[in-house]
């Protein structure tokens, strides 16, 4: 029948297969230039994905790793972590380690955003340049810099804090004692990471309406309470986005502490990611370190989600 | 707050009292001088580093530092690119990330080209996906990932550590190209259509000069990646001829002792590719992160 029908009119159904060629071109397109990208991202980081959750449940050290093949175990990855002391503890370090940084990250990098808006105009481009200038840094370049300022015998700091009379610094080992050893690694992590929060409090600060801080003012509001009521409430989509990155990314440190240790950090510094790269690539339990780094995934979720339905919400989705 | 920043004077200052006008000068002047600390401890370290790199080795290891390198030497410096193995590691952080500069340049644009300008089923799912894949911890991927690469017998190569580094860009890319192209009006693509140019033509003539400045950042922001990353060129090469420059910087100092002015000049070498582009893209990269957080 449909030959019948095609003969009878045939302009009309060559018009019409055009169309759908045409069409079915539409439709494909956009896969087609996605599927490059796609592929990439599939193999390199959604395999691996599922891989680790599947090794997390397996036996899997070295001669699984000449296998390529695990051995199925259930759940018993994960209760010999949950029964591991040093586990809570690692899992304790990494919490209040997260939690301190994020504070004092967010906290100082908004005090500069807010200084940058009292200085005058030709400091806040120099101050501008030199927090440009701190973030361009690359981490091993930045933790190279701070190990020399931190050295016992011929650090700044150490010099420094003498002549200002804090105490005697001469000769001071800073990671003889984890708690100053983790100092030494927050204050670089914070220095490191200040520029990109004050750089982006600072544009969004910028774009608060001056008129509606004019008329708190002329309310008689206090600078502070302009700043919790008015100010504060406009930020809050760009605090979430930034506490949020801020929590993935000192959750996971990992490089700062490895190479300011000498890539052998006592098991005082382990965070949660050192723990499961000693587990595996140290002791080659491959299975355990798959198991400790699930938590970890699961532990950053909940920022993840929050981060998430930000940006969805705000850069979405034309 | 406002008049600060303001370069014409409000209507209002004229009027004011000169006892106030003072103390207003006063607060600017403290906040001036608070600034001026806070920029200076921000900069120490970057300071400190060249300062160190320049200094001859008696006034590096002095136990009253020296602030300024009064007698520059650039012996560091040669001390440094004459360590072992740092023009195999030039040559191979370049080819890295050149390699990952081109594939994810190409890669991005094609991907962002069909999230910004078609809607199709399952475009809302890839956002999510290439948004929530940026933050799957990398050291918890990096144990399934050596598993994976030794099966593909690409440990101890430089394709495999390509492949991964263009995977872990792609998603910044694609987002970030996805807003410069969101940002040309589509009138301008019509227009020239309308004037006789067909679809790929003003693709051509119109999109793609647009573009320009959003594949120049993007590719800048894949080099800085590609150029500083530590772990997995550190995991996945083992050779010390195969490895790239930031894990010679890192294994600077255990290779014979720590020798700070050398190990500053390299740092410094390290670090110089990274600043000089930064300072170009800067905005770009704040931008693309919180994309459009405040929209009032």
């Amino acid at each position: 029948m449909a030959s019948v029908a095609e003969s009878e009119f045939p302009l009309a159904s060559r018009r019409r297969r055009r169309f759908t060629r045409q069409r079915i071109g539409r439709v494909l397109a956009p896969y087609a230039l996605l599927a490059p990208a796609a592929t990439a991202i599939g193999v390199i980081l959604g395999y691996p994905l599922y891989l680790l959750v599947k090794m997390s449940f397996e036996k899997y050290g070295l001669f699984e790793l000449i296998r390529h093949k695990g051995r199925w175990i259930g759940t018993a990855n994960y209760a010999h972590i949950l029964h591991d002391g040093e586990f809570w503890r690692v899992l304790a370090r990494t919490v209040v380690f997260t939690a301190v940084t994020v504070t004092l990250t967010m906290v100082l990098g908004t005090a500069m955003a807010l200084l940058l808006l009292q200085v005058s105009r030709w400091l806040r481009v120099a101050i501008t340049t030199g927090l440009v200038l701190v973030w361009s840094v690359p981490v091993i370049v930045a933790v190279d810099i701070w190990r020399w300022m931190v050295d016992y015998e011929f650090g700044v700091a150490n010099w420094t804090l003498t002549k200002l009379h804090i105490g005697n610094f001469i000769r001071h080992d800073w990671f003889a004692n984890p708690w100053t050893g983790f100092g030494v690694i927050t204050a670089l992590i914070v220095w490191g990471a200040i520029p990109f929060i004050t750089i982006t409090v600072y544009a969004g600060l910028a774009q608060v309406p001056q008129e509606l801080l004019e008329a708190a003012a002329i309310d008689g509001a206090k600078p502070w309470a302009v700043f919790r009521e008015v100010t504060l409430p406009l930020l809050m989509p760009i605090f979430v986005i930034l506490t949020s990155l801020s929590i993935i990314w000192d959750f996971q440190v990992f490089q700062q502490i490895w190479v300011m240790l000498d890539f052998r950090p006592t098991s005082d510094y382990y965070t949660m990611a050192i723990y499961a790269f000693h587990q595996s690539f140290q002791i080659s339990e491959y299975g355990l370190g798959a198991a400790i780094a699930v938590v970890m995934v699961l532990f950053m979720f909940g920022a993840t989600l929050v981060y998430l339905r930000q940006m969805l919400r705000t850069g979405e989705v034309q | 707050m406002s008049s600060v920043t303001q370069i014409a004077p409000t209507p209002v200052a004229p009027v004011a009292p000169r006892g106030r006008g003072r103390r207003r000068r006063t607060r600017q002047l403290g906040w001036n001088l608070l600034g001026l600390l806070v920029l200076a401890v921000m900069v120490f370290p970057v300071y400190w580093m060249v300062a160190t790199a320049f200094k001859p080795g008696q006034q590096i290891l002095s136990y009253t530092p020296h602030w300024v390198p009064t007698n520059p030497t650039l012996s560091n410096f040669r001390d440094a690119i004459h360590q072992p193995f740092f023009w195999n590691a030039v040559k191979n952080s370049l080819i890295v990330v050149s390699a990952v500069v081109a594939l994810s340049v190409v890669l991005a644009f094609l991907a962002s080209l069909a999230l910004a300008k078609f809607h199709f089923y399952g475009r809302k799912a890839f956002i999510v996906l290439i948004l929530g894949v940026q933050m799957v911890p990398l050291a918890a991927l990096i144990i399934p990932l050596y598993i994976l690469m030794s099966r593909l017998g690409q440990i101890d190569k430089l394709t495999g550590v390509i492949a991964m580094y263009l995977t872990f860009v792609l998603p910044f890319t694609v987002w970030t190209m996805r807003g410069f192209l969101l940002g040309i009006p589509k009138e301008l693509e019509e227009a020239a259509m309308v004037d006789g140019a067909t679809r790929f033509g003003a693709f051509v003539r119109v999109l793609l000069p647009l573009v320009g400045p959003g594949l120049v950042a993007t590719s800048i922001f894949a080099f800085i990646q590609a150029w500083n990353e530590f772990i997995i060129a550190y995991v996945f090469l083992h050779t010390p001829a195969k490895q790239t420059l930031m894990v010679w910087l890192a294994s600077f100092t255990t290779l014979r002792g720590t020798d700070w002015g050398p190990l500053m000049a390299g740092a410094t070498l390290c670090a110089l590719p990274v600043v000089v582009f930064f300072l170009l893209v800067q905005r770009r990269i704040a931008f693309g992160l919180t994309a459009g957080a405040v929209r009032g």
